[in-house]
């Protein structure tokens, strides 16, 4: 079984249009939106959800008012300045509590309850290109890389109990915890990169994550025709690390007039880009299985 | 006077925004890029750096010959970054929150501070006169948080002293770090683009930031493009579209050369100065509330 976790070191470089575009090429695959503080690829594959689950993550400190003295200790000690003081009690933030059960710990009165966090959702859906894993993290939760190391494992899982090849995942912006969460036990990291100030900067450090832990790296740089300058400093980059340049692709609305119609750019009558995404995806392919 | 710039989704030009507000304010101003993890607004003021302060957070170190393995820190510690093992501890730096509570709870006062690199925050100045601060997580550390932090206390505590207005480049996404990012704000504004995605992530944006009971304004990039269906909703809640920022080939041509869209011609600069000019007055009445 081979993994593939499409990228982009910033946002908006088309990495799921084009993660959608391969969802529809690849043959024997599940499909994983690891995004999973912004998904958006279920707004191009329309997912039937065939099971829903509660993530639940860590706990929250409640601090219960009734046994609250008002000594302030706990507040003294969090250091994520979690704890407001509200009359004579203390009351926790909820979107600033790490769970970390210091106030539970210390509290003299025994005031501060800490039940598990329910974070968000996560599904397992089908869709016209097959299974497909993905979630929705609530607003303001955190622990989205334990969301996305989950969503890897069902994908993984589900995978074998349908004899899958391959799991194709559109993958976490940035490069903290969650795309950390994303490139582990990849076989390959596709980056979508634009030729920006922007683009190249955020590819540079999201590459050299990938390079920390090792994983292979195919780069696609979307909107080439925009800059030529800085698209020959990607192809630079790229030389130098190793990286295989899989495919230039130029601007062209047809890219967001797929998507307003929720299709992937390569279904319907093919258009231009349409070739040459199929083209990358060859490109994707041989280096999987080289 | 804080106003953030936010978005839903990355990409939609929340950067191009602000770095285009930051030269158009008419007040004095600093510019705060809490993005750490993806920083890009320097790409664009291209700030002098000053001073870099490096932030780290407080991890234990266990003096093993005062340890009894009584294992009341690796039961308290949620992040499972202390382990005891038989006469074995061990600790495990980079899952740790830096809670300290492993320090705290020790009956033996064996566990002493180190510290784990999270990142820099960089002062800067741009064009002779706009003070920068940037954030910029370590490539590898998981935690940004914690960076965010020290970047916001010295962005409040540097503004109130020279009395500067602040424009917060924040991270996308409705995530942890985006929601600490527009706390502090008295404006936030949304950037979105009129495309499925775009409405998508503007509308989660919209649900995570509104219990804030902040004033939020709007601002349409690349409009032309897409769909109607993000004018419909601004309209059915209220929310005021303040700039729309036409979709056009040489516009992403001029930003890919790292240039300030304020700056490209009479009719941009005259968006961003009418944009500045209209958030400082939703400011103030949500002050005077």
């Amino acid at each position: 079984m081979r993994e593939v976790v499409v990228i982009s070191g910033k946002g908006g470089t088309g990495k799921t249009s084009l993660t959608a575009a391969f969802a529809h090429l690849a043959e024997s695959k599940v499909i994983c939106d690891l995004d999973v503080d912004a998904p958006d690829l279920h707004l191009l594959l329309d997912p039937a959800v065939v099971r829903d689950e509660a993530f639940i993550s860590g706990h929250e400190a409640i601090i219960d008012p009734e046994k609250c003295s008002g000594c302030g200790l706990c507040a003294s000690m969090c250091r994520y300045d979690a704890i407001d003081q509200d009359g004579d009690v203390y009351r926790i933030a909820p979107l600033r509590c790490e769970g970390c059960k210091v106030c539970v710990a210390f509290c003299p009165e025994q005031a501060i309850d800490f039940p598990p966090r329910h974070c968000g959702q996560h599904y397992m859906s089908e869709t016209r290109f097959g299974p497909m894993v993905h979630a929705q993290l609530f607003p303001g939760q955190e622990n989205s890389g334990l969301l996305v190391s989950r969503l890897k494992k069902e994908a993984r899982v589900l995978a074998e109990e349908r004899g899958l090849e391959l799991i194709l995942c559109d993958g976490a912006p940035g490069i903290g915890c969650p795309v950390i969460a994303s490139l582990s036990q990849t076989d390959l990291a596709v980056v979508v990169t634009e030729p920006t100030p922007s683009g190249v900067h955020d590819l540079e450090r999201v590459a050299s994550l990938c390079d920390h832990f090792r994983t292979r790296v195919a780069v696609v740089v979307n909107k080439h025709d925009l800059n030529p300058e800085q698209t020959s400093r990607i192809g630079a980059l790229c030389k130098e690390k190793g990286y295989t340049l899989a495919a230039l692709l130029p601007h062209d609305t047809a890219v967001t007039e797929a998507m307003v119609r929720r299709q992937a750019i390569t279904e319907g009558e093919d258009s231009a880009i349409a070739t040459q995404v199929r083209q990358a995806w060859r490109t994707i392919t041989d280096l999987l299985h080289s | 006077m804080i106003v953030s710039v936010a978005s839903g989704k990355g990409g939609t030009g929340k950067t191009t925004v602000t770095a285009s507000l930051a030269v158009s304010w008419s007040r004095p101003l600093m510019a705060v890029d809490l993005d750490v993890e993806e920083p890009n607004l320097h790409l664009f003021l291209k700030p002098e750096v000053t001073d870099t302060d490096v932030v780290t957070i407080e991890v234990p170190e266990v003096d093993e010959s005062k340890c009894t393995h009584c294992r009341k820190c690796a039961e308290l510690c949620q992040f499972k970054a202390i382990a005891v093992m038989g006469k074995a501890i061990m600790t495990f730096p980079e899952m740790c929150h830096g809670c300290g509570g492993c320090m705290a709870i020790c009956p033996e006062g064996a566990i002493g501070t180190g510290t784990r690199e999270l990142g820099v925050m960089e002062r800067g100045v741009a064009r002779g006169a706009l003070p920068c601060l940037t954030g910029r997580l370590r490539v590898g550390e998981a935690m940004s948080p914690p960076l965010m932090r020290h970047v916001r206390s010295c962005m409040r505590a540097e503004s109130e002293e020279r009395s500067l207005d602040v424009l917060v480049d924040a991270p996308p996404g409705v995530s942890c770090p985006a929601m600490s990012a527009v706390a502090d704000s008295d404006v936030i504004v949304l950037v979105t683009e009129p495309t499925p995605f775009g409405f998508h992530d503007f509308k989660l944006a919209f649900e995570a930031f509104s219990p804030y009971g902040k004033p939020i304004a709007v601002v349409i990039n690349r409009a032309g493009l897409g769909d109607k269906r993000v004018y419909e909703f601004c309209t059915a809640q209220n929310l005021p579209i303040l700039a729309e920022i036409p979709y056009r080939r040489d516009i992403a041509e001029h930003y890919s050369k790292g240039m300030i869209l304020a700056e490209m011609d009479e009719g941009l600069g005259e968006l961003f100065v009418k944009l500045g000019q209209d958030l400082r007055r939703m400011a103030k009445e949500a002050r005077n509330a």
